[in-house]
């Protein structure tokens, strides 16, 4: 076997078969969810459904930033606080905006402020980029805090849901959820895209080494600032669908608990893998959600930081990572 | 009374102590951090923790033993230096080896722990810690009033911050640290327990927040979340200043300290933010910090 010439064609049509099958299967797990996310809001309350779903967006978007490009944002839910309270306070005052202008007006002011962000916080780099992150979603923070509109410690209540386009009712908690979906996916498909396009490949590149990529010719500084920024722009919008899925904004979302929070969704459920994050935002929101019913509500902190210290010495790849070396050992 | 720009010069010299001892305690932290950083190469997002314990333990050993603030300004670091031994000993050094975004989030999750379980036993309403009877009262100086407590915060924290510049700088020990934070495989090469080197750092700069803590308790509300606020302000000024020298972490904590002290005077509302603002401006104009050497 090992003399005899191997035709370099074969091997070509051996891997983009195997690419075909794997397609497929990718297809296949992704329509079964898909069925699934449709019908999940006969079987579950659709508000819990739609907490999860902006929880999981707002991870997609930070693992973005953080599983493909490996810059660990402390800052993100300074985005998620602008995203809903822009969109709070627009939707609360201007009886005339329908709900998507709202939503859409939150997004760009989340996006513009994680422009500011990027081009203060790229100036440093690992650790001290954690650090100025999280110093500036801190300065965030206390503006909010300040600020008259934000309704300050109180927060932001009634914002009302209004009409998609002025034409469907929000108000009907199905008709939410679609809508939520819709966006959802969309947005996923978007950070799947933008994984597996050339741009993708230059942040897995910065992210693997930063000083090669740059040795390349790439202006890695530019790359990182875009990757911030939409990172910020999906972040926002998760906030700005969040408030009008509650008609509520409040400090919780700017604080740096949150910060942590969103870490730890991308960390468990797998970062750098697409689906991760998703699973992660389920994993965390159920058990916080299950804590807060039963006798240990009053722990929930102590054990999502377990979980954060089990993670890290653990399983470092999440479950969904974890999942797909299990695969590759016993089934690839 | 003589006035300085609309204020009284008591209300702004006031202010001035109070900042140059907040400044103290962002010193004596991020000094704390800095010495980690240096060998460890991870930012301790568990030293606000450590910084609360210090307080913390101050008040549990006062309430259940009557331990006196002195005997407490030893046995707390002490106390909190070794949980801090544990920690390295049992999570951080299991992923020495990993990226350090990693122990980054480690001590994250740590610190997340602590604060929650104390949080259950002590509420977050806050404990009081009496002054020891020998400092209450103060000095008139004329000008203002000096409470005898301020003054000793200043006096010790400084002098805490320089005996460290000192050891690091001017001792054999501090010589091991200061190679170990070059190049600290070539270290372990030429027989030095570098493990150990490891642990007894972390220890150190642990105890270094347990202290800062042990000075707060008489002056600030004790609470199980007091350490997460301030650690940030630490970060910012830690940003600032740069992690590079040690000097530089004193210098800064404390010019960050006057700072706040002097925008609390002139301009409340900002007083928060100040140092947030600081540091935005040097990340514009000077990226590696004020005394950085990093890129």
């Amino acid at each position: 076997m090992m003399n005899q010439p191997v035709n370099p064609a074969d091997i070509h049509k051996a891997i983009v078969e195997q690419q075909k099958i794997q397609d497929r299967k990718k297809l296949m797990v992704n329509g079964v969810l898909l069925l699934l996310l449709l019908a999940a809001p006969f079987v579950m309350y659709p508000v819990f459904l739609m907490k999860i779903l902006c929880f999981a967006l707002f991870a997609v978007a930070f693992n973005l930033l953080f599983g493909f490009t490996g810059l660990l944002s402390f800052g993100h839910a300074a985005f998620l606080a602008t995203g809903g309270y822009t969109t709070g306070y627009l939707l609360s005052n201007f009886s005339g905006l329908t709900t998507e202008m709202g939503i859409i007006a939150g997004t760009a002011m989340a996006t513009l402020l994680g422009l500011a962000f990027a081009l203060l916080s790229i100036r440093r780099q690992g650790i001290y980029f954690a650090m100025v992150t999280l110093a500036l979603a801190q300065l965030v923070f206390f503006f909010f805090v300040q600020s008259e509109f934000t309704g300050g410690e109180d927060g932001m209540h009634g914002i009302p849901r209004g009409e998609l386009f002025g034409l469907i009712n929000l108000e009907d908690n199905l008709n939410m959820y679609y809508f939520v979906l819709v966006v959802f996916i969309t947005c996923y498909l978007l950070v799947q895209r933008i994984v597996g396009s050339p741009y993708g490949q230059i942040l897995k590149a910065i992210k693997q080494n930063e000083p090669r990529a740059v040795s390349l010719g790439y202006n890695v500084d530019r790359y990182k600032i875009l990757a911030f920024v939409i990172s910020a722009a999906l972040a926002g919008l998760a906030g700005s669908m969040k408030s009008v899925v509650f008609q509520l904004a409040s400090l919780n979302d700017a604080h740096w608990h949150m910060s942590g929070e969103v870490i730890l969704m991308t960390l468990v459920g797998g970062m750098g893998t697409l689906l991760g994050p998703v699973v992660g935002a389920t994993f965390v929101v159920n058990i916080e959600y299950l804590l807060s019913q039963g006798p240990l509500r009053d722990w929930v902190d102590p054990i999502l930081g377990g979980t954060f210290v089990l993670t890290v010495l653990a399983f470092r790849s999440g479950i969904v990572g974890e999942i797909q070396k299990f695969i590759k050992k016993n089934l690839g | 009374m003589s006035m300085v720009f609309g204020v009284p010069l008591a209300v702004l010299s006031g202010q001035l102590v109070i900042g140059i001892i907040n400044g103290a305690f962002y010193a004596l932290l991020s000094l704390g951090l800095a010495v980690i950083f240096g060998l460890l190469k991870i930012i301790n997002f568990a030293h606000g923790a450590m910084y609360m314990l210090g307080a913390l333990v101050t008040v549990v050993l006062f309430d259940l033993l009557s331990v006196n603030y002195w005997v407490a300004l030893f046995v707390a670091p002490v106390l909190v230096g070794a949980f801090g031994l544990l920690i390295e000993y049992f999570l951080l050094r299991r992923i020495a080896g990993q990226d350090h975004i990693y122990s980054l989030l480690l001590t994250f999750g740590a610190a997340l722990i602590i604060q929650g379980v104390l949080t259950n036993i002590y509420g977050v309403s806050g404990l009081r810690y009496s002054m020891p009877d020998m400092f209450k009262g103060g000095i008139n100086l004329g000008f203002m009033f000096l409470p005898y407590y301020r003054a000793w915060v200043i006096v010790v924290a400084l002098l805490v911050c320089f005996g460290t510049w000192f050891i690091i700088e001017k001792t054999k020990l501090g010589s091991y640290l200061r190679a170990g934070t070059e190049d600290s495989q070539l270290m372990q090469g030429f027989g030095i327990n570098v493990p150990l080197l490891v642990s007894l750092t972390y220890g150190f700069g642990v105890m270094l927040a347990a202290f800062a803590g042990v000075l707060a308790a008489p002056i600030y509300s004790i609470t199980p979340v007091m350490g997460s606020n301030i650690l940030i302000v630490v970060f910012a000024v830690v940003v600032i200043g740069g992690m590079g020298s040690i000097g530089g972490a004193i210098i800064t904590g404390i010019l960050m300290g006057v700072i706040e002290g002097l925008t609390k005077t002139f301009y409340p509302p900002a007083s928060s933010a100040v140092i947030f603002l600081v540091m935005v401006v040097v990340l514009m104009i000077r990226p590696t910090g004020l005394f950085g050497k990093e890129a």
